[in-house]
């Protein structure tokens, strides 16, 4: 992986340290939409949803359109996947050496 | 043998250096422990697929030590020592361990595995390890990064566990 990636990485895992960016993230997960649309569930200001969302599009895990007085949100589907690719591959390698330990725990009770 | 329907579930929250690991296993505790701290047991499934473990030190007792070499195969001469200590090891219910990989020195997470008696020869393992920072997290997530990622948005739902 190449450095700026990484640095990539780092700011979208940072990012994702906020519980707010979180359940912005969930809620664009569903579907683009607007700023007024996603701080509706929250009890804080247009200012502080827009900070949040300023946050989440430097770390490349939202874009926003360009056109238009609404200018919704979509999700950056690649730049999640990047990162839930981390941890596929971290529980793929934790599953296949689980299932060894059950070949394992197998032939313990086949040989006491 | 029907033992390969239990789930491994893996919990991260991004921004934290906290990761666990639960899967249950067909057998019961006392011999889910023996396959954790004995070196012959523990030398046929610790480790990462497609490479082999050699067993240098293992005496897992509350103060004991360990170190393993990843060792690789079909002419791939990469090899990974990882090293610790036992800080407590109570039979059949907890191992806690300090886990260390000779690559990234001094980066040492604190691994807890509780062996959970579930009745009818079943055990649930929670392994809990605590990085030293969100990078060395990061860095342990990565490794053995090398094969196809699947791409699923559903995938979203074990990213953000607390929603």
């Amino acid at each position: 992986m190449g450095e700026a990636a990484a640095d990539q990485l780092d700011r979208a895992f940072s990012a994702l340290g906020d519980p707010v960016r979180r359940q912005l993230v969930a809620r664009l997960s569903r579907g683009p939409a607007t700023v007024n649309e996603l701080a509706e569930p929250f009890p804080i200001t247009l200012q502080a949803i827009s900070r949040h969302l300023q946050v989440l599009e430097a770390a490349g895990l939202i874009t926003r359109s360009r056109n238009g007085q609404q200018r919704p949100c979509h999700l950056d589907a690649a730049a999640l996947e990047r990162l839930t690719g981390w941890i596929d591959t971290y529980r793929l390698e934790a599953e296949r050496r689980y299932r060894r330990l059950d070949a394992v725990l197998e032939s313990m009770k086949e040989n006491p | 043998m029907n033992t390969t329907d239990n789930p491994t579930t893996i919990t991260t929250e991004p921004g934290t250096p906290f990761l666990e690991i639960v899967r249950e296993f067909d057998a019961a505790p006392a011999l889910v422990f023996r396959a954790h701290v004995e070196p012959d047991l523990v030398a046929q499934w610790l480790g990462p697929r497609n490479r082999g473990t050699r067993i240098e030190e293992f005496d897992a007792r509350s103060g004991g030590r360990y170190r393993y070499v990843n060792t690789g195969r079909d002419g791939d001469s990469f090899e990974a020592h990882f090293r610790g200590v036992f800080h407590t090891v109570e039979p059949n219910e907890l191992i806690i361990q300090t886990f260390e990989w000779e690559g990234a020195p001094n980066e040492v997470a604190l691994e807890t595995h509780r062996f959970e008696d579930l009745g009818n020869g079943r055990t649930r393992l929670t392994s809990h390890s605590v990085f030293p920072s969100v990078q060395a997290l990061e860095g342990a997530l990565a490794n053995g990064m090398s094969y196809g990622i699947n791409d699923s948005m559903d995938r979203l739902a074990e990213l953000l566990p607390t929603l």
